[in-house]
């Protein structure tokens, strides 16, 4: 199925072919993926959900280019990232990834804009472009008025909004969310993923880790582990009927 | 990112947490601030002494009886061969290399003024003197050979004497009585100041040889023209060894000192004294600017500790960075760059204390204020290349550290 979607629609945005993940834990040797294959197309909006060492924190590490398989292809965005070297990857996630964490993860005693533009620092460019992307990332996730603001003065929704922005901030190709709604409370968590699937109207090709059936439940279709293997890929009902 | 804009970066984290890295900059600031104070007062040790080497009067030796000997046995009291005038005049008529070589006789003295009376140095010399020692006259006129042949009550003034007796007005041509002689001063000396040991020079009044040797400060031995001490100089620095070596063997033939005998005379090079001590005062000032640096090396063990400990409590940002695409070599920059900030801030700390404490040690002891620009910028270089040194191994952590690994950590 996957593969047909592949060769269907728009080129893959990312394509996992028999990709396998081994760890050696002293003597043993532990597969946390065993071969998996798969394609999200551009524009998707997918969740990925699976019980605790299903092998998909493993999934997202690899989707994200922090982390290169053992053996199989990982291809995002028509680059073949699966050897790439650790500066190379660094450079790949630069461009093309977008990461949205449970933490929300922002850097204390800095202000909103300069968490937005942070990646952009590591991309060579001028300090003016980097305030006017940071500030039109700020605006697409309607914080405008908090661009000064400190993390400590801004609600755990805001906070990860402005997470978001600083995802979004680099115009990626793929925006990866490990757990989004994970320290937020129902109402916000909902308000966030309404986001994402405003983000996903917009074009954006956005993949969300969850555990939790209500939250992966946004997303179109979604992704399940189990003992390192993709269990299922199943269309959301709601999903389809917001679309 | 541009280096301003790292280095700001670098001082904002480092604001963050402004007590420890307070705290982490004292061995730094201590280290520098020693290592240039050191230095400072060196310089200004070593220009005070050039100041009183110069105020000696320059190649002067001075020739006293005895033998510089110490222990053993030796010559019985009055069997020393005593130092005369004529000593002083052959001296000079042998070695053509001598300029001067003046006969001198000591001794303490109240100059009474009316009712001022006041403790001082009776020096009785000959024209000589002067020249040896490099001694100006300030006002009047300096000893006519015929007040020297006859032992004139005539006297010069040191700056000190003058002005205690007579405090600003004119002193050529009043009369001091010392022991009940009355002297008529000619002239007074130019003030020389302080000799190492801290006495007054200006504290002197200058009779004629002869002078003093019958009415002031006479002894005995002095009858027979036997004088305390002889000013010898000579014309350039580089003869004072082969002059102290002529000297010597002048002496031992005119005193008939026997082969295997020790010396008449003890030849004494004031400036090479002072040299001396002055080296003694720099090796000094090494040791304890050798200290000081050692104070630097603690200093940025000091700095890698807490470097170490920095990159620990943030490795969630390490991973951060990582994550939105910091290289290995980014997150380096950015840990050397703090290293290298902590380091030039307390060498700037340091900098501005040791100025203070020089400025304020060289104003308690009278001494020109040298600072070294020079050792002030290589101790600054220096503190950056501590940040540098010490601050690589932690940097070289933090960037090789996992993206994910640094992501999960608490």
């Amino acid at each position: 199925m996957d593969l047909m979607r592949a060769s269907q629609g728009a080129p893959a945005i990312l394509a996992c072919r028999d990709v396998v993940k081994t760890y050696s834990l002293g003597a043993e040797r532990v597969a946390a993926l065993r071969g998996i294959t798969l394609d999200i197309g551009r524009g998707e909006f997918v969740s990925v959900m699976g019980p605790s060492g299903s092998g998909k924190s493993t999934f997202m590490n690899l989707a994200g280019c922090l982390d290169t398989p053992t053996s199989g292809e990982v291809v995002l965005d028509g680059e073949r990232v699966s050897d790439m070297s650790r500066d190379d990857l660094a450079d790949i996630r630069n461009r093309k990834i977008g990461f949205v964490f449970q933490q929300f993860n922002l850097l204390g005693r800095t202000s909103a804009k300069d968490n937005v533009a942070l990646p952009l620092l590591y991309s060579g460019m001028s300090k003016a472009e980097r305030s006017e992307r940071a500030e039109a990332a700020l605006a697409e996730v309607g914080l405008d008025d908090r661009m000064n603001h400190y993390p400590s003065q801004l609600s755990g929704g805001q906070q990860q909004r402005v997470a978001i922005a600083r995802a979004l901030v680099n115009a990626p190709a793929l925006v990866l969310a490990d757990e989004p709604t994970g320290a937020l409370d129902t109402q916000t968590g909902h308000e966030i993923m309404g986001l994402f699937h405003s983000l996903h109207q917009q074009g954006i090709t956005v993949v969300v880790v969850t555990h939790e059936a209500e939250i992966a439940a946004f997303a179109e279709h979604t992704l399940r582990f189990r003992d390192g293997q993709l269990a299922e890929d199943e269309g959301n009902r709601r999903a389809k009927a917001v679309a | 990112m541009s280096t301003f804009e790292l280095f700001r970066v670098a001082f904002g984290a480092l604001r963050v947490n402004l007590l420890r890295s307070t705290l982490t900059i004292l061995g730094i600031v201590i280290g520098v601030a020693a290592v240039i104070t050191m230095v400072t007062m060196g310089a200004g040790t070593q220009a005070e002494v050039d100041r009183q080497i110069q105020s000696m009067g320059s190649n002067v030796f001075m020739v006293r009886s005895g033998s510089p000997r110490r222990g053993g046995p030796r010559a019985a009291v009055g069997s020393e061969q005593r130092l005369t005038e004529a000593d002083a005049a052959a001296l000079k008529r042998e070695i053509p290399e001598i300029v001067a070589a003046a006969p001198t006789l000591r001794g303490n003295g109240q100059a009474v003024v009316g009712n001022l009376n006041w403790a001082t140095t009776i020096q009785a010399i000959n024209r000589d003197y002067l020249i040896a020692r490099g001694w100006q006259i300030d006002e009047g006129r300096d000893f006519e050979p015929q007040e020297l042949r006859s032992g004139a009550k005539v006297a010069l003034l040191g700056a000190t004497v003058a002005e205690e007796l007579f405090g600003v007005g004119s002193v050529v041509g009043q009369t001091i009585r010392v022991k009940n002689v009355p002297l008529t001063v000619i002239g007074t000396l130019a003030p020389k100041g302080q000799t190492s040991m801290g006495s007054d020079q200006d504290n002197i009044v200058m009779v004629p040889l002869e002078t003093g040797r019958k009415r002031l400060v006479g002894r005995s031995s002095s009858r027979a023209g036997g004088v305390d001490i002889l000013f010898v100089s000579v014309e350039e620095a580089w003869m004072m060894d082969d002059v102290a070596e002529q000297m010597r063997e002048f002496f031992r033939r005119r005193h008939r000192v026997a082969t295997d005998a020790p010396d008449s005379v003890f030849i004494g090079n004031m400036s090479e004294w002072m040299e001396t001590r002055a080296e003694t005062q720099q090796l000094f000032n090494t040791l304890l600017a050798a200290v000081a640096s050692v104070s630097l090396i603690v200093g940025g063990i000091g700095i890698m500790n807490i470097m170490l400990v920095s990159v620990t409590e943030r490795t969630r940002e390490i991973g951060l960075r990582m994550a939105v695409g910091a290289k290995g070599r980014d997150i380096m920059r950015q840990f050397l760059v703090e290293a290298i900030t902590l380091c030039l801030a307390g060498g700037l700390i340091g900098i501005a204390l040791a100025l203070a404490i020089s400025l304020a040690v060289a104003r308690l002891a009278g001494w020109p204020v040298l600072v070294q620009w020079p050792v002030v910028i290589v101790a600054f270089a220096f503190s950056g290349a501590i940040g540098v040194f010490f601050g690589f191994y932690p940097a070289r952590k933090a960037a090789a550290k996992d993206p994910i690994e640094a992501l999960r950590s608490e």
